[in-house]
C-alpha cells in the first residue's frame, strides 16, 4: 500500500504539458515591483526612499515584527516609488516599484560561498531570515519562525514537500530532477538544527522519476530518506502531508511542530540551500508557465519583482486569447484580470486556458449525494457548511468546523451540482474570522 | 484582452460528473428491469412504464412553466421517478392509476417541497404507498405471467411472498428470474442486480446502504421467523432467508430506492444505520405484519427518520480525533 490520507479526490494531473521543460531562466523586465506582504505575518516595512539607488541582493524592506520577512531586490536600478500597485488578488498593495537599469551590480559579500557545518542554528537562521526565505508552496509563512520552534529537540521529522499535488505545476518536479544536491544540502542544514530529527522527502507516486533519482541520491544518506505516496489531492496540504507520512493528525490551532514535524516546501529547501551555502538571497523562484491558451509550456526561473505580462511574453505567449488566467493551480489558484501584477515569492505557476469550465458548468439545486463529504480531506460536511454560510449562520458554520477548511476546492471538483462551495467557504471563514476578532476585542474591552 | 477574461473564485476545473449524468446513469440501469417486465407480463407493462414517465415529466414541466420556475425536467430526475413508480405496480393496472400516482409523485411530493433534492420521501414509493392505500384491489391485483390483456378484471395469482406467508413452499429459481406474478419491474432479482452492476461500475452507488438493508432484513426476519414459526414446513431457515431476499420490491427497493440521494443519509455510518432500520421495518411487516410485502412503507417511513440519522452520524473533523474511511 502507498501512504496517503482519507477521502481527497483524483484530479488529472495535466502535468505532462511542461514536466520534460528544463528549467530556463529569464531576465526581469523595465519595471520590477516588490509587494511588502508576500508572506503571512505583518508586511515588512521599506528600508529605501523614491530616487534611490538599489542592487541585486540589496534587502529593500525589513522585517517590522516577529512574524514578518525582508524583501530583497532581484536588480539594480532606481526606486521609482514606494507605494499602491496592483496585487494578485486584485486589489491595489504597498508595493515598492524599482526600475531596473539592467546592469545587475550586485551588493558586497553576493554570492560568498560558507561551510554550514561552522554554523550555529541561530547564525542559520540569520542568514534564512536576511536571505528573506518563506514557504515557497503558496502559503508563504516565513522559514526563519518556522525553524525556531520552542522545543527543537522534539522534533523528529523533517518533510521536505515534493508532492506538488496541484495539477499542471511541475516546479518542484523540475528541481528534484535537476537540483537534487542542493535539496539533500539543504535538508542537511535544517538537519544540522534538528539533533534528533531525520529527514524524508516526500514524492507522489506519479513522479516515478524523481522518486528513483533522489532514491538512488539518499542511498548513504542515513538520516535521509525518500516516501513515496499515493497520487491524490491535496496531498501536499501541510495537514495530510503530515498525516501520509507520519499518521499523525493536526488541527487548524495546531502547527507541525505540535506533532513533532516541520514542513517545507522543496523550492524552499533550495532556497535554504543557496541562501546558506552559497550566499544568495531569495531573489528569484521557478515558475510553471502552462495550460492550453499558451504556446510553449514551460518552467522558468524568474525574477521576483518581474511582471507576469513579461513573463508570459518570455515563455512565448499566448495561443489566441485566453479566456481565463490564473496565478497558482487551477484548484486553488487566483483568476486574474489583469497581468500587470508582480510575481512574489509564493508565485508557483501562471495557468492559461482556452476554456472557461466552470462558466460552463451551471450550478443546479443540491440533490443531497454526499459527493463533498466524501471528497473532504478535513472530514467535513461541505453541504451542511454551505447551507449554514448562504444563511450567514456563522455560529453554525464553526460549529460544523469550517474553521478547519483549508479551502482545498476538492468539494467544489467534485459536486454533481456545479455549486461553488469552496466560494461559499471563503466568505464565511473571513466573516467568521472577523466576527470573533470583534468579539475578543469586546471582550478585552469590557474588562478594562 | 483584459476585458474578456474571466474571473472567479477556485478551484477552476469540475469534474464531468453532473446531476443530468447521474441520472441518466440510474435511468440506464433501470432498463433490464423494465425490459424483463415486457418480456414477463407482455406489451401492457411498456403502456404502464410510458405513462408513468410521460406522466411524471409532463407534471414537472407543467408545475415549473406555472410557477414561472426554471424548468428541470432535462435532469432526467423525472423519468427516474417515472420508471420506479411503474416498476412497483402490476402490469394490469388501468393507465389512469400510473396517471394519478405520476402526478401525486411529482407535484405532491416533491414539488411542492421544493423540488430536486428537497422532497422529504422517495416520490416514487410514497405515490405508490398512496395508491395502494386508494387502490388496494387493483394494486395488489397481480396477473398470470404473459396473460394482461387490458382491461382485466380482478384475476390474479399469488407473489412468492404471499405463498411464504401462507406457509407454502415457493421456487427459488423463478423467484431469481423473476418469473413470477408480481409488480412489473421487480421480479427478477437477475434484472436488478445487472442494474446495480452498472451503478456500482459507475460509482452512483456505494456498497452500504444495500448491503446494510438486504443483510438486516435477512438478520430480522430470520429472528422473527423462528420466533413465529413463519418457515414453511418443507422449506429449511436458509432457503426461507433466500426467498425473503429474492421476493417482493426488496432487491429493487435496496439497490434503487433506499439509495435515492435526496432521501438517505449522507454519511457512511449514516447509511448503515438507515440500511439496519429498513431491514428491521420490512422484517416486522414481512414477518409479523398481516401483509406480504413491507419494503415500500418501510422506505418512506425511515426516510423521515434521515435528518435525525445524519445528526448523530456528522463525522468528526481531521485532527479533532477524526478518523474516517
Amino acid at each position: 500500500m502507498w501512504r496517503s490520507f482519507a477521502h481527497g479526490v483524483h484530479v488529472d494531473g495535466n502535468k505532462s504539458l511542461a514536466a520534460d521543460a528544463v528549467i530556463r531562466e529569464i531576465l526581469p523586465g523595465k519595471i520590477v515591483a516588490y509587494p511588502l506582504a508576500q508572506h503571512i505575518g505583518r508586511p515588512a516595512s521599506p528600508i529605501v526612499s523614491e530616487g534611490e539607488r538599489v542592487l541585486v541582493g540589496q534587502t529593500i524592506a525589513q522585517a517590522s515584527a516577529p512574524v514578518s520577512a525582508d524583501v530583497v531586490c532581484a536588480v539594480s536600478g532606481t526606486v521609482k516609488r514606494v507605494g499602491a500597485f496592483l496585487g494578485v488578488r486584485g486589489e491595489m498593495v504597498d508595493a515598492i516599484v524599482v526600475e531596473n537599469d539592467e546592469q545587475y551590480e550586485t551588493v558586497e559579500n553576493f554570492g560568498q560561498h560558507r561551510d554550514y557545518t561552522q554554523l550555529s542554528p541561530n547564525e542559520i537562521r540569520d542568514l534564512i531570515k536576511a536571505a528573506g526565505i518563506v514557504g515557497l508552496g503558496g502559503a508563504g509563512f516565513p522559514t526563519h519562525i518556522k525553524l525556531n520552534p520552542p522545543e527543537p529537540e522534539k522534533i523528529d521529522t523533517i518533510i521536505a514537500n515534493g508532492v506538488e499535488c496541484e495539477p499542471y505545476l511541475t516546479t518542484d518536479y523540475r528541481l528534484m530532477m535537476e537540483q537534487p544536491e542542493k535539496i539533500i544540502r539543504g535538508l542537511h542544514i535544517i538537519l544540522s538544527m534538528f539533533p534528533n530529527a531525520k529527514a524524508v522527502i516526500a514524492i507522489e507516486k506519479n513522479k516515478p522519476e524523481a522518486i528513483r533519482l533522489l532514491t538512488e541520491k539518499v542511498k548513504n544518506e542515513p538520516r535521509i530518506s525518500v516516501a513515496a505516496l499515493k497520487t491524490k489531492y491535496p496531498e501536499g496540504d501541510e495537514r495530510m502531508l503530515i498525516h501520509a507520512v507520519t499518521g499523525r493528525y493536526i488541527h487548524s490551532a495546531q502547527l507541525p511542530a505540535a506533532v513533532g514535524c516541520l514542513v517545507d516546501n522543496i523550492a524552499t529547501v533550495v532556497a535554504i540551500d543557496e541562501a546558506v551555502c552559497d550566499g544568495l538571497p531569495l531573489t528569484h523562484r521557478v515558475v510553471t508557465v502552462s495550460g492550453d491558451a499558451v504556446n510553449e509550456p514551460c518552467n522558468l526561473r524568474v525574477a521576483c519583482g518581474d511582471l507576469y505580462s513579461h513573463v508570459i511574453e518570455e515563455a512565448g505567449g499566448f495561443k489566441g486569447e485566453p479566456k481565463k488566467v490564473i496565478s497558482g493551480g487551477p484548484m486553488m489558484g487566483l483568476a486574474l484580470f489583469s497581468l500587470e501584477i508582480p510575481v512574489v515569492k509564493t508565485s508557483s505557476c501562471i495557468l492559461a486556458f482556452a476554456e472557461d469550465e466552470v462558466e460552463e458548468s451551471k450550478t443546479t439545486a443540491c440533490i443531497h449525494c454526499g459527493r463533498c463529504l466524501r471528497a473532504c480531506p478535513e472530514l467535513l460536511v461541505p453541504r451542511s457548511m454551505h447551507a449554514a454560510a448562504q444563511a450567514e449562520d456563522f455560529e453554525r458554520f464553526m460549529a460544523l468546523n469550517g474553521m478547519e477548511c483549508i479551502e482545498c476546492g476538492s468539494c467544489t471538483f467534485v459536486c454533481p451540482a456545479k455549486i461553488p462551495l469552496t466560494q461559499s467557504f471563503q466568505y464565511a471563514r473571513r466573516k467568521t474570522k472577523a466576527l470573533l476578532q470583534v468579539k475578543t476585542t469586546k471582550e478585552s474591552g469590557g474588562e478594562k | 484582452m483584459t476585458e474578456k477574461i474571466h474571473v472567479s473564485s477556485a478551484p477552476h476545473i469540475r469534474c464531468d460528473v453532473t446531476t443530468a449524468r447521474i441520472m441518466h446513469d440510474v435511468i440506464i440501469a433501470l432498463l433490464p428491469c423494465g425490459v424483463c417486465g415486457v418480456y414477463l407480463f407482455g406489451w401492457r407493462a411498456l403502456w404502464v412504464m410510458l405513462t408513468s414517465v410521460v406522466t411524471c415529466v409532463l407534471t414537472e414541466y407543467l408545475f415549473q412553466k406555472g410557477m414561472k420556475r426554471p424548468v428541470t425536467v432535462t435532469d432526467g430526475s423525472a423519468i427516474v421517478t417515472g420508471l420506479l413508480l411503474a416498476y412497483c405496480m402490476p402490469a394490469s393496472v388501468p393507465l389512469y392509476i400510473p396517471v394519478l400516482g405520476g402526478v401525486f409523485a411529482i407535484l405532491v411530493v416533491k414539488q411542492l417541497f421544493g423540488g430536486i433534492g428537497q422532497n422529504i420521501m422517495n416520490p416514487a414509493l410514497a405515490a405508490r404507498c398512496f395508491l395502494v392505500i386508494s387502490f388496494a384491489g387493483r394494486m395488489t391485483a397481480y396477473p398470470f405471467l404473459r396473460t394482461v390483456q387490458p382491461p382485466v378484471d380482478l384475476v390474479s395469482s399469488a407473489t412468492p411472498l404471499m405463498d411464504l406467508k401462507a406457509g407454502q413452499a415457493v421456487d427459488l429459481w423463478h423467484m431469481f428470474l423473476g418469473t413470477h406474478s408480481g409488480c412489473l419491474g421487480e421480479t427478477s432479482v437477475a434484472a436488478v442486480l445487472i442494474g446495480a452492476a452498472y451503478l456500482f461500475f459507475r460509482r452512483v452507488i456505494t456498497w452500504h446502504i444495500p448491503v446494510a438493508y438486504i443483510g438486516s432484513t435477512l438478520v430480522f426476519c430470520g429472528v422473527f421467523a423462528a420466533f413465529k414459526g413463519a418457515v414453511p414446513a418443507d422449506m429449511t431457515m436458509a432457503t426461507y432467508l433466500v426467498a425473503q431476499a429474492c421476493g417482493g420490491g426488496l432487491a429493487l427497493g435496496a439497490f434503487f430506492m433506499a439509495t435515492d440521494y435526496v432521501t438517505c443519509p449522507i454519511t457512511n455510518g449514516g447509511r448503515l444505520v438507515y440500511g439496519v432500520l429498513l431491514g428491521f421495518l420490512t422484517a416486522v411487516f414481512r414477518v409479523l405484519g398481516k401483509s406480504a410485502e413491507g419494503v415500500s412503507f418501510a422506505i418512506i417511513i425511515v426516510n423521515l427518520l434521515v435528518p435525525l440519522i445524519e445528526k448523530i452520524t456528522m463525522p468528526r473533523a481531521f485532527g479533532k480525533g477524526g478518523r474516517a474511511k
